[in-house]
């Protein structure tokens, strides 16, 4: 393990620093916590409520999972495809964008009819949410390789198949991870706004229904409880991401590269 | 080994046809170092393309090894300007690139993995890489970078050896180094060359004939024989005749450029 620095200490700093700022301003300004409770009435909020919020949390983490997981698949799948040929690529790139432009919030009324209240809008809007990003990431990957590297290998007698596994799908990766970093938190995103229109559990139901009762405090419970879990599903596919294509990062350093 | 026969060919460009070359005819025999120079655009690299096979000629023919070229050759292999190894490979692994796609050899490689990497790493201890077969081509400089790339291009012993533009990136001392070490390999394996540059002092070291393009349309106009003596020493490029034989070929250029 290399030595604790500084720089990896400015964010808890920053962190710290802003709830302190917060409690102050609280108190200076004596707001109202029915508008905005200080951390302390967060965090006690947080305490007494740690059954409630630990429960929820986990429902949304898993609908937010299934979502991400199934884009995944289908986003691979579709993004091989569209980067198999410049002229697929170049016809389905428009549309993809344009049904990426679409707000996925408009989508959930119509999911929670055809599916009832339940995980399941949940799931399909994290999953619509975060579908695109791959696909497009996967297809850039596959439609951008080097002409000339295309030559090398097709003058060798390689099949469109060959190209694809010695030298698309690997360069892919750099992207496929970067789009994944960004898709999980789409993802959770999408199934916390799922579950603030129509859901009988998950992190967002918890914070409407406080809401309702005029529990702020545990309103912002649920928001803290949130931010932990998206930096965390976050900070798990940038390791992933620096551990299986660190060769990108490192190469993009060299002007050859 | 190598016949073009009254060659043309139009890309379709965005408003009406670009004729890259046209009526262009060539012959390369079997281990001949061939050069082909002209002024930039005139249809070079178009050339090694329609030899390999990745593009069809619009009109004429192309012959490798007396059969008509109707797809990629299969027997080529390849180095351009840009060394473009795979970063996510080791300098060995990339040199291995060829033997996993080339048959028969991508029968084989599993079975003879020990054989083939030996015989990658006799490849990279003649360009002096030996000691660089694990590092990733990040690590490398862009001379060292291309010697690799050679290295990819030579590991399947391949009846032909396409070079465009292969030096032009780098410094002389290193260009210099590199033309002695492809001057070496094309004399132990002695395999046909056909290598497109820019730099006619590069032509004129290594090649037996220079094939001299005029300006697009490219056509051949010119084709010389080297007839200095064999091996050549790097002493040769200073020489006065070699001089000479530089200063006509720049003319011929400056002179096509012109017309
Ligand atoms: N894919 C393409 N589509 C349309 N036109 C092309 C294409 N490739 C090449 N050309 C045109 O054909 C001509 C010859 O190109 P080519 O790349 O063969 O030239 P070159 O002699 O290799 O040039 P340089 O010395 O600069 O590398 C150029 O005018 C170029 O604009
Ligand atoms: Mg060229």
């Amino acid at each position: 393990m290399s030595k604790i620095t500084a720089e990896d200490l400015t964010p808890i700093a920053f962190t710290l620093a802003v709830f302190v700022v917060w409690e102050l301003a609280c108190i200076v300004f004596r707001i109202d916590s029915f508008i905005l409770p200080a951390p302390t009435a967060v965090f006690s909020a947080m305490g007494q409520y740690w059954w409630p919020l630990l429960r929820n949390s986990f429902v949304t983490l898993w609908t937010t999972v299934v979502g991400f997981i199934l884009a995944v698949v289908f986003g691979i799948a579709l993004g091989l495809v569209v980067g198999w040929s410049r002229a697929i690529y170049r016809g389905l790139y428009p549309v993809m964008i344009g049904f990426n432009s679409i707000p996925k919030v408009a989508v959930v009324p119509i999911l929670i009819m055809w599916f009832g209240i339940g995980e399941i809008p949940a799931i399909l809007t994290a999953f619509l949410i975060s579908f695109f990003p791959i696909v497009v990431n996967v297809a850039t990957g596959l439609a951008t390789t080097e002409p000339e590297l295309e030559d090398v290998l097709r003058a060798l007698g390689a099949s469109k198949l060959d190209i694809m596994r010695k030298v698309g799908i690997p360069r892919t990766g750099p992207y496929l991870f970067g789009a994944l970093k960004v898709a999980i938190t789409l993802a959770f995103v999408g199934a916390v706004v799922s579950e603030t229109i129509g859901a009988n559990a998950g992190l967002g139901h918890l914070m409407v229904q406080a809401g309702s009762n005029f529990q702020m405090p545990l309103v912002f419970a649920g928001l803290m409880a949130l931010a932990i879990e998206g930096i965390l599903m976050y900070a798990v596919f940038a390791f992933l991401e620096k551990r299986m294509v660190s060769w990108a990062f490192r190469s993009s350093s060299s002007a050859a590269g | 080994m190598i016949r073009l026969l009254d060659v043309t060919l139009s890309y379709p460009g965005r408003s009406g046809p670009v004729t890259a070359l046209s009526h262009t005819s060539l012959t390369v025999e079997k281990g001949e170092f061939a050069a082909v120079v002209g002024p930039s655009g005139c249809g070079k690299s178009t050339l090694m393309k329609l030899v390999t096979g990745l593009i069809r000629p619009t009109k004429g023919k192309v012959e490798v090894e007396g059969q008509d070229v109707e797809g990629p050759v299969k027997i080529a292999g390849m180095a351009f300007q840009a060394a473009n190894l795979l970063p996510w490979r080791s300098v060995l692994d990339n040199v291995i690139l060829p033997l996993e796609i080339v048959s028969p050899h991508r029968a084989r490689l599993r079975r003879d993995k020990a054989a083939y990497r030996d015989r990658a790493m006799d490849l990279l201890g003649v360009v002096g890489l030996k000691d660089f077969a694990d590092r990733y081509p990040w690590e490398m400089s862009g001379g060292m970078q291309q010697r690799a790339s050679l290295c990819r291009a030579l590991i399947h012993e391949p009846a032909l050896l396409m070079l465009d533009e292969p030096f032009a990136a780098l410094d002389a001392f290193t260009r210099e180094e590199l033309l002695v070490v492809l001057r070496d390999l094309w004399q132990r394996l002695g395999f046909t060359v056909i290598l497109v540059t820019h730099d006619l002092r590069e032509a004129g070291f290594l090649a037996d004939t220079i094939h001299v393009m005029s300006a697009r349309p490219g056509r051949i106009v010119e084709t010389r024989t080297v007839d200095f003596p064999r091996p050549r020493p790097l002493d040769v490029l200073y020489a006065p005749a070699f001089t000479d034989l530089v200063h006509s070929l720049r003319n011929k250029i400056a002179e096509v450029r012109q017309a």
